[in-house]
């Protein structure tokens, strides 16, 4: 699984970050941006998705691996 | 869970007039009335009907809206001819439609007024800017309010609380709102702006002739925002002296001179720019603020069973926060249409306004199931209490931090208490308990 943060959408409501700080980082304006290549550690997934369900302006992706 | 129901009498509102329910029998496509735009209203007559002559001060609304919004959701996007003609969409899709369509509804009257006085209107940037200046003009406060540097402030907050609460405790009751809530956001945003945070009554008098007693009363609400621009030239002018009556130990730089050091394309922002930054800064965090730490130790004073988990499982806290400020979202605010558009089967014209409720928006069933019962553990929770797109809530991380030490602190020092008396809510865009009595143990 992999997170994504739509630069263009994302508003810095910083709901990601605050669900999961794993796994997004914020900028020096409090705008979102997925960590690394925004790969997904094992037992994250989770938190991955109810940062997903959180972000008010559907910035945050997610990508799941092909089966 | 509770099954705690805000919109009906066990909520705030409980004790006070339901509102009867509105018409809805128009279909969603099908607009009330046209608009023609109407007068003034001098004194206000009782809405006789929701969908077509509604008005967010009636005190129905005040004291209960979500029953209205909850008929208004039902058909189209409502009207009223008060406010010189003004549109009230209700639904979370219209509200987020509108919010992100800044070429049909522009920023520049983000306050409905019974007629709109001031031609152009001061600008207060960057809640007042369109694309494409609002970036710039948001961009110099962000690094200011980003969760980081909130957290630096934290302790503070604590301090406060905690210094707010041991001068009443022993008393065993006190207003909570007057006592508590209202003295915690005024303090720190003084501090980050620079100015004595003994002044902070002064400001708490001229936000309430701003925001309440303003929206009515055009020279009242003028002298507040003139004595407030006048305080801020004051200390922007003791700063080109070298002098300032910041706090001792205030941030550096802090936000007073930020503003003042700040300029686009090499072009330093204009005195009215900074002064109308500043004074949004300061209206724009404390009577918010205030009203949701008074709606929360309300919740949760009307809610035992809601207090007792918390206080049991504290992890609970982070979407505790968000679902109060969803059920209890303080702050509507407005647009000015800037070209004829057609929404919902509504003819919006030129020069009308949009209420623009965030607060009925995160009551919509369609959006949040079970919308009027508060879920401290809820799990999708989209809402935009902070609004939703490019005027996102500068301070929201700040308010976020506030409202987790304020009701960390009470629960700590009071776990038990109850409501005990009459809750008064404010008048107008922010919608906030303002009395709200409370026995402890
Ligand atoms: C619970 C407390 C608060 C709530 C519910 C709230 C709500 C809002 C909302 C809904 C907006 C969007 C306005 C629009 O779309 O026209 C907004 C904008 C804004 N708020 Fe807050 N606010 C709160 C606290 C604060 C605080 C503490 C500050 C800091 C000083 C602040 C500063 C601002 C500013 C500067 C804007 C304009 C942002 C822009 O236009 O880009 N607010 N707020
Ligand atoms: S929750 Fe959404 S809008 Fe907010 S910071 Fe994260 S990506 Fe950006």
């Amino acid at each position: 699984m992999k997170v994504r943060v739509d630069p263009e959408r994302c508003e810095g409501h910083s709901r990601c970050h605050a669900l999961a700080p794993e796994l997004f980082a914020l900028d020096d304006f409090g705008n979102a941006a997925a960590i690394g290549d925004g790969a997904v550690p094992p037992g994250l997934e989770e938190k991955a998705r109810l940062a997903a369900a959180n972000c008010p302006e559907y910035a945050v992706e997610i990508v799941e691996d092909a089966e | 869970m509770s099954d705690s129901k805000p919109g009906s009498g066990a909520g705030p509102g409980a004790g006070s007039q339901a509102a009867p329910p509105a018409e809805a029998g128009a279909g969603a496509q099908t607009c009330p009335v046209s608009g023609q735009g109407g007068h003034p209203a001098v004194e206000r007559p009782p809405v006789t009907d929701w969908r077509t002559d509604w008005d967010h001060l009636d005190p129905r609304w005040r004291d209960n809206p979500f029953p209205i919004w909850d008929e208004l959701r039902k058909g189209p996007i409502a009207r009223t001819e008060r406010f010189e003609g003004a549109w009230l969409p209700t639904r979370y899709e219209d509200v987020k439609a509108i919010a992100y369509d800044t070429e049909h509804f522009t920023s520049r009257r983000i306050v409905l007024r019974h007629r709109k006085y001031e031609d152009p209107p001061l600008p207060a940037p960057p809640i007042t800017s369109d694309p494409p200046e609002h970036k710039a003009h948001k961009q110099v406060l962000l690094p200011f309010f980003t969760p980081q540097e909130v957290g630096k402030l934290e302790p503070m907050a604590r301090r406060i609380c905690r210094g707010l609460i041991d001068d009443f405790i022993a008393d065993g009751s006190c207003d909570a709102a007057q006592q508590y809530a209202r003295h915690i956001p005024v303090r720190i945003i003084a501090y980050m702006l620079g100015v004595p945070v003994k002044d902070s009554d002064l400001f708490i008098r001229w936000i309430h002739e701003i925001l309440e007693v303003g929206i009515v009363d055009d020279e009242i609400g003028k002298n507040a925002t003139k004595a407030m621009r006048d305080y801020f030239r004051h200390h922007i002018a003791l700063r080109k002296e070298g002098r300032s009556e910041a706090e001792p130990d205030g941030p550096e730089p802090d936000l007073i001179r930020v503003m003042m050091d700040g300029s686009l394309n090499g072009v330093p922002f204009e005195e009215n720019h900074v002064l109308g930054t500043l004074n949004l800064l300061m209206i724009a965090g404390i009577d918010t603020t205030w009203s949701s730490i008074g709606a929360a130790i309300l919740h949760f004073g009307r809610h035992p069973d809601d207090r007792r988990r918390l206080i049991e499982e504290p992890d609970l806290m982070p979407t505790a926060i968000e679902e109060l400020l969803r059920a209890y979202s303080p702050v509507t605010m407005a647009r000015e249409i800037k070209k004829d558009v057609t929404m919902g089967g509504c003819p919006m014209k030129q020069g009308e306004m949009v209420l623009l409720s965030f607060p009925a928006a995160n009551r919509d069933p369609a959006m949040f199931p079970d919308a009027d019962r508060v879920v401290l553990d809820r799990q999708e929770n989209r809402h935009g209490a902070f609004g939703l797109g490019i005027h996102r809530c500068v301070g929201s991380n700040l308010a976020r931090m506030e409202l987790r030490v304020a009701i960390e602190e009470w629960l700590k020092r009071i776990p038990d208490y109850r409501v005990d008396g009459e809750v008064r809510w404010s008048d107008g865009t922010v919608r906030g308990p303002r009395t709200l009595p409370v026995v402890f143990g």
